[in-house]
């Protein structure tokens, strides 16, 4: 080991990695086995992993030092640093579940884009993530396998359905993770273990290979620990993808650059509309206050702070509670025992129907089977126009507010998560309430703008981490990152170092 | 179903209520091939009623005008040429299968006709 | 129903009238599937020509196929049809193991093309009869199960099944026609008209195989009665499993033969799908559904509008070929066939045939005659199309031309005919296997006349006094011992100038 040490090395940001492993100062491989040694060592306690692919990550990494020796460029400025790949991307031959026991010991036979693409980069994927199952949750623990736990405090949830990647990132298992988010997967858990983590534009990344939930809402996007690595990923999987039909024909925005300017000027010029309907009740007190802080930071970098009325969000939650299960219901429909996966109560008697039945009613969790449900009824003869097809008027709604709300304001923000995170079990028999976790992430994912969660600091109530959402008109992407960018270099310069740094260290925890 | 049309004026409280019976959840478990315990039934279809009360307020501001939407970047036209690609290889394609026979992945008898 | 307490077909007429629907699935030719770049082509082992899309492995997403759309928009204009400005694909769900994603992703209330009609030439009717298409949408097809164990075809009693999707995913597009009323006894006739003329237009836009024993056209008939004259709709039965042109009358006129004594013995008709059995020229009940289908349509939400181009749009019109019936005219005048020719061999559906015999080189009379009369009786004798019949029109152009040069005989000729059908190769081939080639080496035919002369000797006297009919009976002697393969004015030039009489 050259003049790292792997207590560095995981704390170290992808960015710092990439340009050590660039220059020669440590290899991938070190890299790489310092956080394999990491995972080892504190997994067992968090279980953000469902997979860990030490033999292909290590593979990789060599692949990676081998180029640089012979003094090639390296392939993308994050080649050879290591990635937490959640459970619902696919990768060829290494066990994809997402989350279910339908899927369990499945080995797709194929990369989905978002794979091809890190694995292009030199990005070395080191296993794959837990989720709650087809990330159909807000806590993780929806996974068929158990639960993810929050590293902040190991009795709580590390929010979901992403908890895995998100506790990957703030247990410094990984300094990368990929997200996936219809509703909040991707901004509520980063919220709630003190990451980052961005949801792009609808048709930004590509969703081939992406095991569905619900396809007009389902986007890939990146996580990390700071704003600066988000960006680097992103412009990693990001851009047109023929193989899908909702790809936007455009090239990847340039995110990495709106960074590096958000880090270097204030945010002047800026409007930042607070959305009034994103605020009030069911928001933790902790929560408000960390929020309130954070705007008032930004009025003091110079932003134009202003408020913005979105009425039609009010109807978001019920809205996405009728697409969301209504797609789910169609989407989940090829699990049904015959080409792949789980296969139960075939004795040679059972009809192809009755196997499907039992293996679909034995092989799919709770939650699963109630959103399966709810989407066959919204879509029944009778109903569908009611349901589903009001619903996408909301969405109408929706983006209607948003267009209003950008004519007054550059960005948007709310906070990520109405709370901090919460024990495990405290929701599960309830799914209202735990429904209710995705009220401010929803009305973004229905408009399919831009969004991230950037962490605003920790709650005074509870100690634990809050999130503060960035939204943007559609394709915004740049603006977006460049407020979060601002945002997090004051944070930064206030606290001595981002929020992640302060989660406890997890040693002996096992 | 025991469901008023959600699209039905609402009841004195201001919500219109949806009921769902034990045999309404059967049926469409059946309908989505689920195979569910007598309990799970009793629980959805408490929860199920619940969530749809809730969230049959959406016919309330869909108007007739609006139109729906349903991406949030609206494409059209997005084809691909007719050319043929490789696809996966015959082993590949069943290498995941609960069963095979004959280079096909064999099945419990399928009862029924085609569609 | 037993057979024995059917009605017979006049008199269900005569107590009822015929509504008649057609729904036509087309599997197109395209290079790949509809939504992936998979090969359609027919046959290949079983589940090689397949890919994550369309074994609708997780993660997996649709993209379509610009040259099906193409395709579509063909017919619909061939069809007459509106082509719609902008229209969705749709998810039809329900589950079915030879459906891997289980939901078909098919076009639901925006079809490509609508509002349609095709004239067509029944026999019987002095002007075309208008069939008005309702719409023309596009689809994908199913994969292919094979049932084990059991009684051995059918599907109660298999043990299991086994899957092939080497066809799940080709590209199809159905034709649904409006609700065909007034046909009456001729409905069996228009149904079978239709399809066919349906055919011949898709085989001349090029965008189908169009082989409906291979499946790439699949009829589905629906039927109804109401009292004669009564006007209005009965309950209809949809018939699948119609594969051949001849099913297509067969079944309807069992239909209508079925329904008529259902209603006549005061039943209701139950609205199921039905099956027909192609042995018997009947239909069965397909397993009746516990609770009516539900398919829970919505708009794919993993695909985009379809908003083709006006530009596009015209740019397929002005480039449509030639449809089949104003072609049709046009051969009649260069072929020289009468009205009534031209419509047996419509009918007989053998114009295809013809044109592409006369193309190897036979002439029209020629080409007619072998397709309409001889192999007509083959076919319907072995009850199959004369499409299937194991001759193409090349070999029925050689033989012809065999005959033509004197190489064969009418009667020979029928006999390679019969070779080719009995799988023994090509034409040549037959006859020089069989051996059947015209005898006109004049010495082996010089022995054969000697003989039959000397065994005749007083039919050979009356010749010689100038009877010449009694040569038959010695040219008939001649052709008997050379078992026909005689040239049989040879054998008469032989006998005369061997007697010394001028012919």
């Amino acid at each position: 080991m050259s003049e790292h040490r792997v207590g560095d090395l995981i704390r170290m940001t992808a960015a710092d990695l990439a340009s050590a492993i660039h220059g020669g100062q440590v290899s991938a491989v070190e890299v790489t086995q310092a956080h394999l040694d990491r995972i080892a060592d504190v997994d067992p306690a968090i279980h953000a992993f469902l997979h860990i692919s030490v033999d292909g990550a290590l593979a990789a990494a060599r692949a990676v030092d081998e180029s640089l020796a012979a003094g090639e460029r390296p392939a993308s400025p994050l080649a050879g640093v290591p990635l937490a790949l959640k459970d619902i991307v696919v990768q060829k031959g290494v066990p994809t579940t997402a989350g279910s026991k339908i899927l369990e010991g499945w080995r797709p036979p194929y990369d989905a884009t978002v794979t091809t693409r890190l694995l292009d980069a030199g990005v070395v994927i080191l296993g794959k993530t837990n989720l709650d199952e087809f990330a159909m949750g807000s806590s993780t623990e929806n996974s068929a396998y158990g639960p993810t736990r929050n590293p902040w405090d190991l009795d709580r949830i590390p929010g979901g359905s992403g908890g895995g990647s998100a506790a990957a990132l703030a247990a410094f298992e990984a300094p990368l993770a990929i997200g996936t988010d219809t509703g909040g997967s991707i901004r509520q858990p980063a919220a709630l273990t003190g990451t980052v983590g961005a949801k792009p534009t609808y048709g930004g990344v590509s969703r081939f290979g992406v095991i569905a939930m619900a396809s007009s809402l389902d986007q890939v996007g990146p996580c990390a620990r700071t704003v600066l690595d988000t960006a680097l990923l992103h412009e990693v999987i990001a851009g047109h993808d023929p193989r899908d039909s909702t790809s936007i024909p455009q090239p990847a925005p340039q995110v990495v650059d709106a960074v590096r300017r958000g880090q270097a000027e204030d945010l002047s010029g800026l409007r930042v509309g607070v959305v009034k309907q994103l605020r009030g009740s069911g928001y933790q007190p902790g929560v408000v206050a960390s929020f309130d802080a954070a705007v008032a930071a930004m009025t003091r970098l110079g932003a134009e702070v202003v408020e913005v009325d979105c009425p039609h969000f009010a109807y978001g939650l019920a809205a996405y509670y009728l697409i969301m299960p209504s797609e789910v219901s169609s989407n989940l429909a090829r699990f049904d025992a015959m080409r792949y996966g789980l296969r139960l109560g075939d004795d040679g008697e059972a009809s192809a129907e009755a196997v499907m039945t039992a293996t679909r009613g034995r092989g799919f969790g709770a939650e699963v089977k109630r959103r399966i449900i709810l989407g066959t009824y919204a879509l029944s003869a009778g109903y569908y126009d009611a349901y589903y097809g009001s619903a996408q008027k909301v969405r109408t709604l929706i983006s209607r507010d948003f267009a209003s709300a950008f004519a007054s304001a550059d960005v948007l923000v709310s906070p990520s998560s109405p709370v901090t995170a919460f024990g495990l079990g405290e929701k599960v028999d309830d799914p209202m309430a735990m429904y209710l976790n995705d009220l401010a992430t929803i009305p973004g994912s229905l408009a399919g703008i831009p969004a991230m969660s950037v962490p605003s600091g920790l709650a005074g109530d509870t100690g634990l981490p809050v999130g503060l959402q960035v939204m943007a008109p559609a394709l915004g992407e740049a603006v977006m990152y460049r407020v979060a960018a601002t945002f997090e270099a004051d944070y930064i310069a206030r606290n001595g170092g981002i929020v992640a740094r302060s989660a406890p260290e997890l040693d002996g925890v096992r | 179903m025991n469901t008023p049309d959600p699209s039905d004026p609402v009841t004195p409280d201001g919500v219109s209520h949806v009921f769902l019976t034990p045999a309404d959840v059967a049926h469409l478990a059946h309908l989505s091939r689920l195979e569910l315990t007598a309990a799970e039934v009793e629980v959805y279809v408490g929860q199920l009623s619940g969530i749809l009360d809730s969230v049959a307020e959406v016919s309330r501001v869909a108007t007739g005008d609006i139109v729906p939407t349903t991406h949030a970047v609206p494409l059209s036209n997005v084809y691909r040429d007719d050319v043929i690609r490789p696809g996966l290889t015959h082993a590949e394609a069943l290498d995941q299968a609960p069963a095979q026979s004959e280079g096909r992945f064999r099945v419990p008898q399928i009862l029924g006709e085609e569609q | 129903m037993k057979l024995a307490d059917l009605m017979d077909y006049d008199e269900a007429i005569g107590k009822f009238d015929p509504a008649l629907g057609l729904e036509v699935h087309v599997e197109l030719s395209t290079q790949t599937k509809m939504f992936c770049p998979c090969p359609t082509e027919f046959g290949g082992e079983p589940n090689t020509h397949v890919c994550p899309v369309c074994l609708a492995l997780p993660g997996a997403l649709p993209v379509v196929n610009r040259t099906a759309v193409e395709s579509a928009i063909k017919i619909g204009l061939a069809l007459n049809c509106e082509i719609a400005q902008w229209c969705r694909f749709a998810r039809k769900n329900y589950f079915y193991p030879d459906m891997p994603k289980n939901f078909q992703t098919s076009q639901y209330d925006e079809p490509i093309a609508f509002d349609g009609w095709l004239d067509v030439e029944v026999e019987g009717y002095d002007e075309p009869v208008r069939i008005e298409i309702e719409r023309a949408h596009m689809e994908e097809d199913t994969g292919k199960s094979l049932h084990v164990g059991g009684s051995a075809g059918r599907i109660h009693g298999a043990e299991y099944s086994l899957l092939d999707y080497n066809r799940a995913g080709v590209p199809l597009v159905e034709i649904v026609t409006r609700p065909i009323m007034g046909t009456r006894e001729n409905a069996p006739a228009v149904a079978r008209a239709y399809v066919a003329a349906l055919r011949d237009l898709l085989r001349a836009l090029d965008v189908s195989d169009v082989r409906m024993d291979q499946g790439s056209l699949r009829c589905d008939v629906n039927l109804s009665l109401a009292p004669a004259g009564a006007g209005g709709l009965g309950t209809r039965t949809e018939t699948k499993n119609v594969n051949s042109l001849r099913s297509v009358d067969r079944a309807v006129r069992h239909e209508i033969s079925r329904q008529a004594s259902i209603l006549v013995g005061g039943g209701r008709i139950k609205q199921e799908t039905r099956h027909f059995e192609e042995a018997s020229g009947t239909t069965r009940p397909g397993r009746s559904k516990e609770t009516a289908e539900d398919y829970r349509y919505f708009p794919e939400p993993d695909l985009v509008p379809i908003a083709p181009a006006r530009e596009w749009v015209e740019q397929l019109r002005v480039g449509l070929p030639e449809m089949p019936w104003l072609r049709r005219a046009t051969q009649q005048k260069a072929w020289g066939f009468t009205d009534l020719e031209m419509r047996d061999l419509v009918a007989a559906d053998a114009v295809e045939l013809v044109e592409q015999t006369v193309a190897a080189g036979a002439t029209p009379s020629e080409a007619k005659s072998w397709w309409s009369a001889y192999l007509g009786a083959k076919a319907n004798e072995a009850g199959v199309a004369l499409t299937e019949l194991s001759i193409t029109p090349k070999q029925v152009a050689a033989i012809c031309a065999m005959v033509t040069g004197g190489q064969l005989n009418a009667k020979l000729a029928r006999q390679v005919v019969d070779g080719v059908l009995a799988g023994e190769g090509e034409p040549d081939q037959v006859v020089a296997a069989r051996g059947l080639a015209v005898v006109s080496d004049d010495s082996a035919l010089q022995a054969a006349v000697d003989a039959a002369l000397a065994a005749q000797p007083a039919v050979a006297d009356r010749i010689r006094g100038g009877n010449l009919q009694a040569v038959g009976a010695i040219i008939g002697a001649v052709m008997k011992a050379t078992r026909g393969s005689a040239d049989a004015a040879r054998v008469r030039e032989l006998v005369l100038a061997t007697l010394g009489v001028q012919g």
